[in-house]
C-alpha cells in the first residue's frame, strides 16, 4: 500500500461525493416533473403510448405495470438472441442462441444483472447488443430507480394511496437522466479511443502473428450507460479489461464514477424529496463508509500480493495476475469494489485471481444486499429497508416506538422487510450449496480447494443480488446454471422489489406524525453508525460460515504455503 | 387491471427500442466517425499501406529482437483479437504457480538475475494488454539492444521517452506501450 494509492481512492470519492449533491437535488426534480427540457419528445412518447399523466397508481398497480413492461421486455429480448442471425447488423453471421443460453442472458439483462454465460465476440452480434442490450441496460436501471422513486414517495405523502406513475417515471428517468449523461461520457470516451462503429472485425496484419481479425463494434455507447446504470454486462468478454471499453488510467476513473454516481445521488434525491436533506445525507454517510472501507480493504490485499509467488521470485509489487498494467493495483481494486458495492458487476481486473481477501471483500459487499450504494435505484430502497429495520431495532433497545420520517413502523412493514431480506440469503446458500452437490455443477469448477467453493458462492450471490460479475473461472452456460442462476435473477430482483413496494404503499397510506420527544432520531452519528452495523448483521452474518470455508480459509492455507 | 397496463407498457417498450436501440446509436456513430473518425474505428496503425494493429490491443512478440509483452492467457494462441479474457487461475492454483514460476526461468534466462517484475510473469485481465511496466521494459532493453546490435544507452534512452507516467503520481502507471516501442525500435540508427 502507498499514499498515492489511497490517494487516488480519496480522489474517487470526492468526486463521486461532490457530483452527488447537485445530481441528487436534479434527480428529485425529475421525480416531482419539474424538469422538461425535452417535453415535446416525452408527451409524444406519452400520446403514442397512451399514457395518462395525471394518473396516480396504487403500489399493486405501480408493481404490475414495472411487471408487466419487465416481462414484455424479457420476451423481447428472448427473442432477439434466439433470432439475431435473421436480424440486421450481423456481419459475422453469429448464430442465434440456445434456448437455455437466451433465457439466462434474457434473465440477466431485464434484472439490470448483467450477468454474462456467453461470450461476447463470439456469440452476439451487433444488431443484439444494440437493440437488445444497450435498450435493456436504459430501462433496467430507468425501471429501478422508477422503483426508488415510488418508495420515496410513501415518505413525502400523508394518508395517500398512491406511489406516482410508473410510465411517466420510466420515461422522464430515461430521457433527462440516463440518455444526457450516458451521451457525454461516451464521448469522452471515445475520445480517449473506445471505439464506435458498425464494424464487427477489422482484418490485421500483424506484425509477427500473420493475419487476423479485430473485434470492434459500437463499444462506447454501451460502456457509458453499462456502467451509469450499473448494469455491468461488457461488449467483449474480458469486460472492462479490454482496451477498447476502457483505454486508459483516465477512463478507468470515469467509469468508476459513471458506477457510483447515480447510487449516491439518491439518497440525497431522497432528501430534497422528504424536505428533510440530514436523512439524505445520513444514509449516503452509511453507504459511504463501508465502500470505503472495502475499498481499503481490497488495495490492502492486492498490494500485498501472492506470497507464494514473491517467494517463487517474483517482485513484491502486488498482485498483478487479471490486472491491466495500465490501471495499476489501486485503480484497478477499486473499480472492482465500486462494481461490486453497487450491483454493477462490471470488471476491469479478474476477481477469481484476486488474494482470497481481496476477493472476499467485494463477495460481502454483495451478500450484505447491495447497498453501498447498491444498484441504480435498488440499492435506495435495500437501505430503506435496513433503515426501518434500525428503527425496529432501537426500539426494541430503547422501547420507543419504532417510527421513521413520521411513519410508524408496524408488525407488517417489518414481516414484509425480513422476508426481502430471507428471500436473497435462501436463494443464494441453497443454491450454492444444491449446484455443489451434483456432478455438473462441480464440473463447471475451474478452481480446486477452498477456492472452488468460492467460485460457486460469488456465482450464486452475484446472481441472486443483481450483480453480475463473476470468479470467471466458473463455466456458467450449462443447464443447471443457465437456468438455477437465471430463476435467481429473477426473484432476486423481483421477489425483492414487490415488497418493498408493499411496504411503501402501507407507509404512503399512514397518516406523517410530528417529531416528538420520543422520536428516535435518525440523522446523525448514532444512526449512522446503527445502521452500519444492522446491515452488517442482517444483512452479512447469514454468510460468515460460507464465506469462512471459502475465502477465509483458502487465506490461512495460501500463507501456509497449499496449493491445489 | 393487467390489461389495462398491456398498452402502455407494451408501447413504450417498443418506442424506447427505437430510440436508444436504432436512432440513439446510429446518430451518435455518425457523429463520431465524422468527428472522431480515427478512435471510432479502432485506433488503427498502417505501415507500408497495411493495418497492422490498434495502438490500444497488444499483439504478441517474440524473438530477441522485440520487446516482450505480457503473457496472455488466450488460448490455443496468445493475443488473439477477436476474443479476450483473463486466466482466472486463483491465488491457491497449483498450475498458476508451476506457470509463474517457469516464466520466472525464462525471464531470468533472457534478461538477467534478480526479482522478477510481476507484470511479466503474470497474465493480464484482458489477455491483449498493450503495455509493459517501466521497469520490465528497461530490464529487457539491454538484451534488446544486443540482438539488434544497437547500443544499449540509445534503446533505454528510447523506452525511457516513450513511457508514460502517472498524473500527479496517483492516476495511471510508470509503463511503455509495446508495439510503439517495437515499431520506434525499427527507425533506430545502427550504431
Amino acid at each position: 500500500m502507498t499514499i498515492h494509492g489511497l490517494l487516488y481512492i480519496a480522489l474517487v470519492f470526492a468526486l463521486v461525493l461532490g457530483a452527488a449533491f447537485p445530481l441528487g437535488r436534479y434527480m428529485a426534480a425529475i421525480f416531482e416533473g419539474r424538469v422538461a427540457w425535452l417535453r415535446p419528445l416525452e408527451t409524444g412518447f406519452y400520446r403514442l403510448a397512451g399514457i395518462d399523466e395525471a394518473r396516480q397508481m396504487s403500489w399493486q398497480s405501480y408493481a404490475i405495470a414495472l411487471l408487466l413492461l419487465s416481462v414484455i421486455h424479457f420476451s423481447l429480448l428472448y427473442a432477439i438472441l434466439r433470432l439475431q442471425y435473421y436480424l440486421p447488423f450481423n456481419p459475422l453471421h453469429i448464430a442465434g442462441m440456445s434456448p437455455r443460453l437466451a433465457f439466462n442472458t434474457a434473465a440477466s439483462f431485464t434484472t439490470n444483472t448483467n450477468w454474462q454465460a456467453y461470450v461476447p465476440e463470439q456469440q452476439i452480434s451487433n444488431g443484439a447488443q444494440m437493440l437488445g442490450l444497450c435498450v435493456h441496460m436504459f430501462l433496467s436501471a430507468a425501471a429501478g430507480i422508477a422503483a426508488a422513486a415510488a418508495v420515496m414517495r410513501a415518505f413525502t405523502s400523508s394518508g395517500l394511496k398512491t406511489l406516482g406513475n410508473f410510465y411517466t417515471d420510466l420515461t422522464r428517468i430515461t430521457l433527462y437522466l440516463l440518455i444526457p449523461i450516458t451521451l457525454i461520457a461516451a464521448t469522452l470516451l471515445v475520445l480517449a479511443g473506445s471505439p464506435e462503429t458498425f464494424a464487427q472485425a477489422i482484418p490485421l496484419h500483424t506484425l509477427q502473428s500473420g493475419i487476423q481479425p479485430l473485434a470492434i463494434g459500437p463499444v462506447a455507447l454501451q460502456e457509458a450507460i453499462k456502467e451509469l446504470g450499473t448494469n455491468g454486462g461488457g461488449f467483449f468478454n474480458a469486460n472492462s479489461a479490454h482496451p477498447f471499453e476502457n483505454p486508459n488510467a483516465w477512463t478507468n476513473l470515469l467509469e468508476t464514477w459513471l458506477i457510483l454516481v447515480i447510487g449516491f445521488s439518491l439518497p440525497i434525491a431522497f432528501g430534497h424529496m422528504v424536505k428533510d436533506k440530514p436523512q439524505g445525507r445520513t444514509l449516503m454517510t452509511a453507504m459511504a463508509i463501508i465502500l470505503a472501507l472495502g475499498c481499503v480493504g481490497t488495495y490492502a490485499a492486492e498490494a500485498a500480493g501472492n506470497p507464494q509467488q514473491i517467494a517463487a521470485g517474483v517482485q513484491a509489487s502486488g498482485n498483478w495476475e487479471g490486472k491491466e498494467v495500465r490501471f495499476g493495483i489501486p485503480a484497478s481494486t477499486t473499480f472492482n469494489v465500486a462494481a461490486t458495492g453497487t450491483s454493477t458487476g462490471a470488471v476491469d481486473s479478474f476477481t477469481d485471481s484476486y488474494t482470497p481477501l481481496g476477493g472476499a471483500i467485494p463477495m460481502f459487499l454483495m451478500q450484505l444486499g447491495e447497498v453501498t450504494p447498491g444498484g441504480v435505484g435498488s440499492g435506495f430502497y435495500t437501505i430503506i429497508v435496513f433503515a426501518l429495520l434500525s428503527v425496529f431495532v432501537a426500539g426494541l433497545m430503547v422501547g420507543r416506538t419504532p417510527e421513521y420520517l413520521g411513519k410508524k413502523v408496524q408488525a407488517k412493514e417489518i414481516k414484509l422487510a425480513m422476508l426481502a431480506v430471507l428471500v436473497v440469503a435462501i436463494f443464494i446458500l441453497c443454491g450454492a450449496s444444491l449446484s455443489l452437490m451434483t456432478k455438473s455443477g462441480l464440473g463447471s469448477l475451474e478452481n480446486a480447494g477452498p477456492h472452488g467453493l468460492s467460485e460457486m458462492l460469488y456465482g450464486w450471490t452475484s446472481a441472486t443480488e443483481n450483480n453480475g460479475s463473476a470468479f470467471a473461472g466458473l463455466s456458467a452456460d450449462t443447464p443447471l446454471l443457465d437456468y438455477g442462476l437465471g430463476a435467481a435473477m429473477l426473484f432476486g430482483r423481483f421477489a425483492f422489489m414487490i415488497p418493498i413496494l408493499a411496504i411503501a404503499g402501507s407507509l404512503a397510506a399512514k397518516p406523517k406524525l410530528a417529531e416528538s420527544a420520543g422520536t428516535f432520531p435518525t440523522t446523525g452519528l448514532l444512526f449512522t453508525f446503527l445502521l452500519i452495523g444492522v446491515i452488517i448483521i442482517l444483512g452479512g452474518l447469514q454468510f460468515m460460515p460460507a464465506d469462512t470455508l471459502g475465502p477465509i480459509a483458502e487465506h490461512f492455507l495460501l500463507y501456509a504455503g497449499k496449493s491445489f | 387491471m393487467i390489461l389495462r397496463e398491456l398498452r402502455p407498457a407494451f408501447s413504450l417498450v417498443v418506442l424506447f427500442t427505437l430510440l436508444i436501440g436504432l436512432i440513439l446509436p446510429g446518430i451518435f456513430i455518425g457523429a463520431m466517425q465524422v468527428v472522431l473518425p480515427w478512435q471510432a474505428n479502432g485506433s488503427l496503425i498502417k505501415q507500408n499501406g497495411q493495418v497492422i494493429g490498434s495502438v490500444l490491443i497488444g499483439q504478441n512478440f517474440t524473438g530477441a529482437q522485440y520487446f516482450a509483452p505480457r503473457p496472455s492467457a488466450l488460448s490455443p494462441n496468445p493475443y488473439t483479437q477477436d476474443t479476450s479474457g483473463a486466466s482466472n487461475l486463483g491465488p491457491t492454483s497449483k498450475a498458476l504457480l508451476t506457470s509463474v514460476k517457469q516464466r520466472v526461468a525464462s525471464y531470468r534466462k533472457a534478461y538477467g538475475p534478480g526479482p522478477v517484475p510481476a507484470d511479466a510473469v503474470t497474465a493480464s485481465g484482458s489477455g491483449l494488454d498493450p503495455d509493459i511496466s517501466l521497469e520490465n521494459a528497461l530490464r529487457q532493453a539491454r538484451a534488446v539492444a544486443a540482438a539488434r546490435h544497437l547500443p544499449a544507452a540509445a534503446v533505454t534512452t528510447l523506452v525511457k521517452k516513450m513511457a508514460h507516467h502517472p498524473f500527479l503520481g496517483i492516476i495511471g502507471t510508470n509503463h511503455v506501450n509495446v508495439l510503439k516501442l517495437n515499431l520506434a525500435l525499427e527507425h533506430l540508427p545502427a550504431s
